[in-house]
């Protein structure tokens, strides 16, 4: 736990409490710790277990159960490459492929320089878009092969990681 | 303000439906610009349509003689953004940001329609000002859909002006065993997929004696291409509270869970608003309406489970454990969420009860089939015309979903499939077209009902790589809890990677349906038995195409990498080059203006940049 700041660990300690009347809230405490700080590392799983009084390795369980959790922090911008089924059969594979190429990393990875996040996601619900992709809650429709060499580049431009 | 009793509900719906109804007729004076709020259109920019109609109402100080709403989903997604105009009730689509000024200035300050902005019928390519006379309308019925694209949202007041509220005040009159009655004698069949009859699970939790009893409304909507109980928790979550509270009344259930995926947050949101104004209005909390019965409502978010969908794995997940399945028996009726008898039922399940409540049993059994009674709706999608959101009558047929709904295959392709189910459904081909949509149907035929994902496939999707998509996804999404489906799913996907690989013998089919019947039979929970489903519909309808990829190795839609080649036909080349630039290997070479490039097939990773950049159509697929 060292490494983590004191005011982190009263936020999650505040994050805890907020849930004291709830019955079995772990996954709302976790949801939260997730949306502030993006991942939920060991050393807050630990203070998250002294305040509930539930097992690290029942909370470790839960966290590696759900693919909205994560152990590592992701990137600056999420790609998040739709893959249901109405983006699937008209050519998702081929937009994620070529993220997938031009960035080095594959689906659930970060690129070494925290810039971006390759997500595969079940579908966001913008079929009549398809194939869609969504960065940082921004949709870009009917993609294209051709279009992500741009798209990458107009991040880049927009600034590096922090 | 609260509503203290069943007199005064009565009244402020009086009140509230015909304030909405002016709002569609004129009688108070206004015309109405109503905009579509569905992810789709706010996509292309919905909200700054409205910002530019707002602005130019301002300018003008039309303020009181014109209003905006922006109300939930039209449904007709692939046409969006929409603004409809009233009272006249003309529709344009298509708009742009652009197109408002002329809109505003032709038809609002001078009454004349801006004719290009009208729905064509592509068939007779007239134009068509009324939604309701588009053919993508017209076969619909919209029950659990009712009040979505009409009301807003976030108003209490238009959800009561729009039939809210009428099915709790009759359900209240009534005793809850009739209630219980009433639903098991309309038929309804849970909408989620499985198709279970409703009254009977109500049936069951009625009939157990217990301090605490619960409902649960099934929210994780995880097949990937359907967005029906997003659209109705985003469009008209008012009816779904109000569909719980009837159950909760029914079966005496004085507590309730919304289980909703984190993915959908507009929903989430609307769900909460929803709660509270009922809370503030006295419409859920302690003796609802006078009645004695109280009832609270609380909201649970998944966090990105499939199987959590599986209504026992639902209830382990609201209890902050892994959504692994539980076994059966004893069934959630018996012994639920936190071991007390609890009903698990689907979004638009619940958002059906309020219209048979309020509209009476004869209204909603007249549509159906024998066995499956009411609508159904279906998120279209895939290669249809007509992308969006749908609600039919049972028993309308495939064909009248794909081509006069869906308006038919886009780009003159051929249309070879229709998957229905998700991951645990299967394809039906032409034959079936003509084949009523109804649950048992759609079984019999070998596919399902499913939540209402309903992708159309044309003549360029391969058979065997949907197949070895939805294996993925149900591989990924296996719980591991139980054997047959934590291995049994890994290896169909790992014999499918290899058919489309062109490494597989015949041998691997037979091990490939053998594994199937394993799964089905001993896994847990509906993901591991159905899981498979699509490969053993899509060896039923495309055995050819699976023996393509074996014996010919070749793959008939040229879409599986390994058994495909990209060429570039030297007369057609323009040697500009663009596609050497763009290949991401260097798989292409050729000297600019001298030479016709070529592609290297041993470094070609077949990603198909080339093709995209190509300005000759020079670079074929084979």
């Amino acid at each position: 736990m060292a490494h983590l700041q004191e005011s982190a660990v009263r936020k999650i300690s505040e994050i805890c409490d907020r849930y004291k009347n709830e019955r079995t809230p772990l996954i709302m405490i976790l949801s939260d710790i997730q949306n502030e700080y993006g991942y939920i590392p060991l050393e807050v799983q630990e203070i998250v277990s002294a305040k509930t009084g539930i097992s690290v390795a029942e909370i470790y369980g839960v966290v590696t159960f759900y693919s909205f959790f994560s152990l590592k922090p992701n990137g600056k911008y999420v790609i998040g490459c739709c893959l249901g089924t109405a983006c699937y059969v008209k050519g998702a594979q081929q937009i994620i492929d070529k993220f997938s190429e031009m960035l080095g990393i594959k689906p659930g990875e970060t690129t070494d320089d925290g810039m971006f996040t390759i997500d595969a996601l079940r579908c966001i619900g913008a079929c009549a878009s398809a194939p869609a992709v969504t960065i940082n809650g921004k949709i870009y429709a009917h993609m294209s092969v051709d279009r992500v060499a741009g798209i990458i580049d107009e991040y880049r431009k927009l600034g590096g990681a922090e | 303000m609260m509503i203290k009793t069943r007199e005064e509900l009565e009244a402020k719906i009086q009140k509230c439906t015909a304030e909405l109804n002016s709002k569609f007729d004129g009688s108070d004076g206004k015309r109405y610009i109503m905009l579509c709020g569905g992810t789709g259109c706010i996509a292309s920019n919905t909200m700054g349509i409205m910002e530019r109609f707002e602005a130019l109402i301002a300018e003008h100080g039309l303020g009181d003689k014109v209003g905006v709403r922006k109300v939930g989903c039209f449904g007709m997604c692939s046409q969006g953004p929409f603004v409809r105009i009233y009272p006249e009730d003309t529709l344009y689509r298509l708009v742009k940001v652009e197109d408002v000024e002329e809109i505003f200035n032709s038809d609002i300050l001078n009454g004349k329609i801006v004719d290009r902005l009208l729905y064509e019928d592509p068939e007779t390519g007239k134009k068509i000002a009324k939604q309701d006379e588009i053919p993508f309308y017209k076969k619909q019925k919209r029950v659990a859909l009712h009040g979505c694209g009409v009301i807003n949202p976030e108003s209490l007041d238009e959800a009561l002006g729009c039939g809210g509220y009428q099915g709790l005040l009759n359900a209240l009159k009534m005793d809850p065993a009739d209630v219980v009655q009433l639903i098991l004698d309309s038929g309804l069949r849970g909408r989620g997929g499985g198709g279970f009859p409703t009254g009977r699970k109500w049936k069951f939790a009625y009939d157990q004696k217990s301090d605490q009893k619960y409902v649960v409304c099934n929210g994780d909507e995880g097949d990937p291409g359907a967005f029906m109980d997003r659209s109705v928790l985003e469009d008209n979550p008012l009816a779904v509270i109000e569909g719980m509270v009837i159950a909760g009344y029914a079966i005496g259930a004085s507590e309730g869970y919304f289980y909703v995926r984190a993915e959908y947050p507009t929903a989430v949101m609307r769900l909460r608003n929803a709660i509270k104004l009922a809370e503030e209005t006295g419409l859920l909390g302690d003796n609802i309406l006078g009645s004695g019965f109280s009832f609270r409502a609380n909201v649970r978010l998944g966090a990105g489970a499939f199987v959590c969908g599986e209504e026992t794995a639902l209830l382990n997940s609201i209890q902050g454990q892994r959504g692994m399945p539980r076994p059966r028996p004893p069934f959630p009726a018996v012994k639920g969420l936190w071991d007390k008898p609890t009903i698990v039922n689907n979004v638009e399940t619940l958002a059906t009860v309020p219209y048979i409540l309020r509209e009476g049993l004869d209204k909603f059994i007249q549509y159906g089939t024998e066995k499956s009674k009411g609508t159904k709706v279906f998120a279209l999608g895939g290669k249809v015309k007509n992308v969006g959101l749908v609600e039919i009558p049972m028993g309308t047929t495939l064909r009248e979903l794909i081509y006069d709904i869906g308006g038919g295959i886009p780009n003159g392709k051929k249309f070879k499939a229709i998957q229905t189910g998700g991951p645990s459904g299967g394809c039906l081909t032409e034959e079936y077209l003509d084949e009523p949509i109804d649950f048992d149907n759609l079984v019999a035929k070998g596919s399902m009902m499913g939540s209402g994902g309903a992708i159309v496939m044309d003549e360029d999707n391969c058979m065997v790589d949907v197949a070895k998509f939805y294996m993925e996804f149900i591989c990924d999404e296996s719980c591991g809890k139980c054997t047959p489906c934590r291995i049994g799913t890994k290896r169909m996907l790992e014999i499918l990677t290899k058919i489309t690989e062109g490494k597989a013998t015949m041998k691997d089919l037979d091990t490939l349906e053998e594994l199937g019947k394993a799964c089905k039979s001993n896994s847990l929970c509906a993901l591991g038995q159905t899981s498979a489903n699509p490969i053993i519909s899509t060896i039923t309808h495309f055995k050819d195409e699976y023996i393509a990829h074996i014996v010919d190795k070749k793959c008939p839609a040229k879409v599986c990498k390994s058994l495909i080649k990209y060429t570039i036909d030297p007369d057609k080349c323009r040697k500009c080059s663009l596609c050497a630039k763009h290949c991401p290997v260097g798989a292409i070479t050729g000297e600019v203006k001298k030479t016709p490039f070529e592609i290297d097939s041993a470094k070609c990773i077949k990603c198909g940049s080339c093709i995209a950049y190509c300005k000759s159509g020079a670079i074929t697929k084979e």
